[in-house]
């Protein structure tokens, strides 16, 4: 899977010059806070609009500025683990869990809601709303949540920020066994090395908006 | 039925009429009032507001000359539905919903500008396209302010007088609302004891009603703890 992302965006006066291709597993993309990393995959998910720039995802246009191309958010099928979560307040865990449900086209293509609850260990809290969830379990909540919505990429930004190191074991054995078990591309996006170290398949440097592919 | 419950009943009857009716219209206005950028939207706003800075007497005898039998809108609603609002309980109604309708978009638009956009955001990569997104998320998360506002502009007709009194004069049985028949009574000698019935029924609606949405929007709180 290659995605070519090359944009500048004008108004915050910003250029992401970023280029990669994907395997299979996970990516990193490394740099340090306010490099752009964030932008980039606002610009993947299609949530972020580029005034100049091209994505293409395994040959599939999303975004061409040129021709005035830009397909939305919702028909990108990518799944986006934001740092904050961004839990639904008025929905229990199982409804932000099944909240794609409605949208999906084929609900059986994928990964099955049962199992999502079963590797992210969710059964204990699926009746509860997000204000009575741990960091770490709000975090597995999302990872869930965009899990079934059957995404072809997945995009996880800093899925251990703010969470302290102690609390890491929270989230960090699940997403060694979602990488493990489902063949799904991802793009994990952090400054810390460490983290994606032994777990990553390709790293991604980027800095000031520009990218520097290297491999391990 | 004693005449003071009945007047109440109309009262309810066409505060509750208008609430309902014109809250559709309310939650489109206050999205695109708080979510799109356009042309005109200072324009559209200030139109919305216009019936709570215009003297109610203005806002009645615009929806005289609009509603009427012979009024253009009034017309077309006679020949096509069988309509007629002019001097009945609906025009009241109508009075009410137009005299109410700014007091809702505010409430309304102000709950809808606190949804953070990243929730919708959140909605879009999940697959909800931009319609489900506002029914699904922005929508229930304003549920609060939409009720609010219903409850605003409930409390605005179950007192409003200078429009309806205009638009659908002061008939007995048919438009005589609470404000109206108080203000009737206060035109006749001798009926201080009628008017105090009357005041006391009108303190009694209002206040059930503001305990009940105050009742609502804590129980509405705790559901999302």
């Amino acid at each position: 899977m290659s995605v070519d992302v090359m944009i500048r965006h004008g108004l915050e006066r910003i250029t992401l010059d970023v280029r990669f291709t994907l395997g299979p597993g996970l990516t990193a993309l490394l740099g340090p806070s306010g490099a752009g990393k964030t932008r980039t995959l606002d610009v993947i998910a299609g949530l972020l609009h580029p005034s100049e720039g091209r994505v293409v995802i395994d040959g599939d246009v999303l975004t061409d500025t040129s021709q005035r191309l830009d397909v939305p958010p919702h028909r990108r099928r990518i799944g986006y683990v934001f740092q904050d979560s961004r839990l639904f307040p008025h929905l229990t865990v199982r409804q932000n869990l099944g909240f794609s449900r409605w949208f999906t086209r084929d609900p059986k293509a994928g990964i099955a809601f049962d199992d999502v609850v079963r590797l992210l260990d969710l059964e204990p809290v699926l009746t509860r709303h997000p204000a009575r969830l741990s960091g770490g379990e709000r975090r597995r909540v999302a990872l869930g949540r965009a899990l079934l919505s059957h995404p072809r990429l997945l995009l996880l930004d800093e899925p251990l920020g703010s969470v302290e190191a102690a609390k890491r074991q929270e989230i960090l054995p699940y997403l060694d066994r979602l990488i493990a078990d489902l063949r799904l591309p991802m793009i994990y996006v952090t400054h810390d090395w460490d983290e994606v170290r032994g777990r990553a398949a390709h790293v991604v440097l980027i800095e000031d908006g520009r990218t520097r592919n290297g491999a391990i | 039925m004693s005449p003071e419950l009945s007047i109440v009943l109309l009262s309810v009857k066409v505060a509750l009429v208008a609430t309902i009716a014109s809250m559709p219209a309310a939650v489109v206005v206050a999205l695109i009032l708080a979510r799109r950028q356009f042309w005109g939207r200072s324009v559209l706003n200030a139109i919305v507001h216009l019936p709570l800075v215009m003297p109610p007497v203005v806002t009645g005898y615009l929806l005289l000359t609009t509603f009427g039998t012979r009024g253009p809108v009034g017309a077309f609603l006679e020949q096509a539905f069988g309509l007629v609002v002019a001097f009945r309980w609906t025009g009241a109604a109508l009075a009410a919903a137009v005299m109410g309708f700014p007091l809702m978009v505010r409430a309304i638009r102000l709950a809808i500008e606190q949804v953070d956009p990243d929730l919708e955001a959140a909605a879009r990569s999940l697959g909800a396209s931009p319609l489900w997104t506002t029914c699904a998320v922005t929508l229930p998360l304003a549920l609060p302010g939409i009720l609010s506002g219903m409850m605003l502009a409930f409390a605005k007709a179950l007192g409003e007088f200078g429009a309806t009194i205009t638009f659908v004069s002061n008939i007995p049985g048919e438009t005589r609302t609470l404000a109206l028949a108080i203000y009737t009574l206060t035109q006749t000698p001798g009926s201080d004891a009628a008017i105090w019935r009357l005041l006391s029924l009108s303190i009694g609606v209002s206040f059930t009603a503001l305990l009940a949405s105050e009742a609502l929007a804590r129980r509405m709180e705790r559901r999302r703890r």
